[in-house]
């Protein structure tokens, strides 16, 4: 049988987050979690498989406990169980780190697993390291960015287009797959899945020590990369403001601009002032 | 002797060499660390029959290359060049290397700095040396609202990745001189586990948006997909084209051929009229070359308003009716 993991984020809903007024920030500890799309398109795609070739599902996610909507979430849809990675040392981890933490958790939740899918980037850090660096730490094949991905007798076909070219590649299972968003179309949750999901999920809980990883390599001190400062990077430029009624407001837009707009589009935007 | 110089290196990633200009613009931002840490820019090339590229970073400011150049090297393949790298930063030990982020380096970068055991920084903005040496990796960070500044304090070689378009490549001078250190292919090489089946070039896309001088580009502020819609309208009276957002093009309100950003496409109008657009660095950062910008959002701190030479407090909606109404009365 066909065994898939499914690596999925929980992300913050940025797209609806209330600014700081003050700061001219998003309020991010008000964020509401969501899967992380491309997360979405790789459960998709392992939906898929499973319909045409059989098999099983496990979605892993680490982060904090609030993580676990995520994996319900993926229940509901057709995974057959999830893995929820948490511990308040695994935090602050960069993406090596990451990606050490969450391949030996799959080797050691899916011994014998066949295929590695995730999103191949966050909506959030979106680095995109992570799938790559994965293929590295499980020491399997692995392709990035895929469009297409096809099973059959113990390979995978995919295609993908990077830099302009259309490349089509094949590797032996195991290996593991990173998916671009958008070509799956997302599913609706069915009801019953939902009740599935909520009345007897099989979810795991694993920290670090039952993974058995070292303290010395996880979350921020087992990471290379460090935050040395935040700023933003909008400081200091002088504007014009315009405000009031959308029709004044253009009016007078164009009374100041209108050699320089007319100068971009090639046209004169000049009216007669005694011509209304 | 001479005690042996600092390397900072860059991936020499020539496929599609005149699309693609990234390795020149790291090579040159090279240059100017290189002055701070009294180091050598070196490219690394990976291929077969390279020479021309070769020339051509040397006249574009390195001063060393690393080649490796064997029949087998032919196509790019991601196992076999990480290994290469990987041998070749053991051995040599840089104190940088920067990695285009096309979408063969931004697979390739992460690989080499997972088996040397680095740090790696993807989609730097900005890229400098601090006080004590180390490179400054400026990167978007919390949704691209504030720029994080990010070290690798200990371990080498520190590692990033930068976007075609965020440096400026200096101008090519073939009397620059440089020296090519040949690196023979390891014997036993293994075979990529995957393999190419078929290989086929796209065909080249037109540049409209990247080139266009007026370009019109809206965000989620706009509300719906049929007020976004208006924005064909607009563009088509200023003879120029529609940009958008990412959540916008999540959300179907546009092609994902739209996508001005880092993920998408750079632009460089003599005018941007950006509306109901926050701002996430993500996006502004492909707009840098934009020569004037005209931003219409409700919120006076959005990023995008602060960044605009002219700032328009409102509805974006209502002022892109009020502009189409106030361009057909003036366009005779």
């Amino acid at each position: 049988m066909l065994k898939m993991v499914v690596c999925i984020k929980q992300v913050p809903m940025v797209s609806e987050l209330p600014w700081d007024p003050a700061t001219g920030t998003l309020q991010r500890d008000l964020a509401e979690g969501m899967m992380n799309p491309a997360c979405r398109s790789a459960l998709d795609a392992a939906l898929r498989i499973k319909e045409t070739e059989g098999g099983e599902i496990t979605a892993i996610t680490m982060g904090p406990p609030m993580a676990e909507e995520v994996l319900r979430e993926a229940i509901a849809l057709g995974a057959d169980r999830g893995v929820l990675l948490t511990d308040r040392k695994m935090a602050g981890a960069d993406t090596s780190v990451t990606s050490h933490t969450l391949a030996r958790a799959i080797e050691k939740a899916c011994p014998g697993f066949d295929l590695v899918l995730c999103g191949f980037s966050t909506s959030d850090s979106e680095t995109a390291q992570v799938g790559p660096q994965l293929a590295e730490e499980l020491d399997i094949p692995g392709v990035a960015y895929v469009d297409e991905i096809e099973v059959s007798e113990g390979a995978v076909r995919m295609r993908r287009i990077s830099d302009h070219f259309l490349e089509t590649l094949e590797m032996d299972l195991p290996g593991i797959v990173t998916v671009t968003a958008g070509l799956y179309a997302p599913r609706h949750v069915p009801l019953g899945g939902l009740q599935a999901a909520f009345a007897a999920a099989n979810i795991v809980s694993l920290d670090a020590a039952a993974v058995g990883l070292d303290p010395e390599w996880i979350g921020a001190k087992g990471s290379a990369t460090k935050i040395r400062n935040v700023y933003s990077p909008t400081a200091g430029k002088k504007n014009i403001v315009l405000t009031g009624a959308p029709k004044r407001i253009v009016e007078q837009l164009f009374e100041r601009f209108d050699d320089k707009i007319g100068g971009a589009i090639g046209k004169d935007l000049k009216t007669d002032k005694n011509s209304k | 002797m001479i005690a042996k110089k600092r390397g900072i290196w860059v991936f020499g990633d020539y496929r599609n060499y005149f699309q693609n200009r990234v390795t020149l613009q790291l090579l040159s931002r090279a240059k100017d660390l290189a002055t701070k840490i009294d180091a050598e820019v070196c490219a690394v090339v990976f291929g077969h029959q390279v020479d021309e590229w070769v020339g051509e970073y040397i006249a574009h400011g390195a001063e060393k290359i690393y080649l490796t150049d064997h029949p087998q090297l032919a196509v790019y393949s991601m196992e076999t060049y990480t290994l290469l790298m990987e041998r070749l930063a053991r051995q040599e030990k840089p104190e940088i290397i920067l990695v285009g982020a096309t979408a063969f380096g931004r697979e390739f970068a992460p690989r080499v700095a997972k088996r040397l055991g680095t740090g790696l920084t993807a989609d730097c903005i900005g890229l400098d040396i601090d006080k004590e040496g180390l490179l400054l990796q400026m990167a978007p960070s919390f949704g691209g609202n504030l720029v994080a500044e990010i070290v690798t304090p200990e371990r080498r070689p520190q590692m990033a990745t930068v976007r075609p378009g965020t440096f400026q490549e200096i101008p090519h001078d073939y009397i620059r001189t440089g020296e090519v250190v040949k690196v023979p292919l390891p014997e036993h090489l293994p075979v990529d586990r995957v393999r190419l089946v078929r290989l086929e070039r796209c065909p080249q896309r037109e540049q409209k948006l990247e080139d266009a001088r007026v370009v019109v580009c809206g965000g989620r502020g706009l509300g719906s997909k049929k007020k976004f819609a208006k924005l064909f309208e607009l563009a088509e009276l200023l003879g120029g084209e529609v940009g958008a957002t990412r959540p916008v093009v999540y959300a179907d309100w546009a092609e994902h051929e739209a996508l001005v950003g880092q993920a998408g496409k750079p632009i460089r109008p003599q005018i941007l009229f950006s509306f109901g657009i926050s701002g996430a660095i993500q996006h502004t950062a492909a707009c840098n070359d934009a020569k004037f910008i005209i931003a219409v959002n409700k919120n006076p701190n959005a990023a995008m308003m602060k960044r605009a030479d002219v700032a328009i407090m409102a509805d974006a909606s209502q002022i892109c009716n009020a502009l189409i109404q106030e361009l057909k009365r003036r366009i005779r």
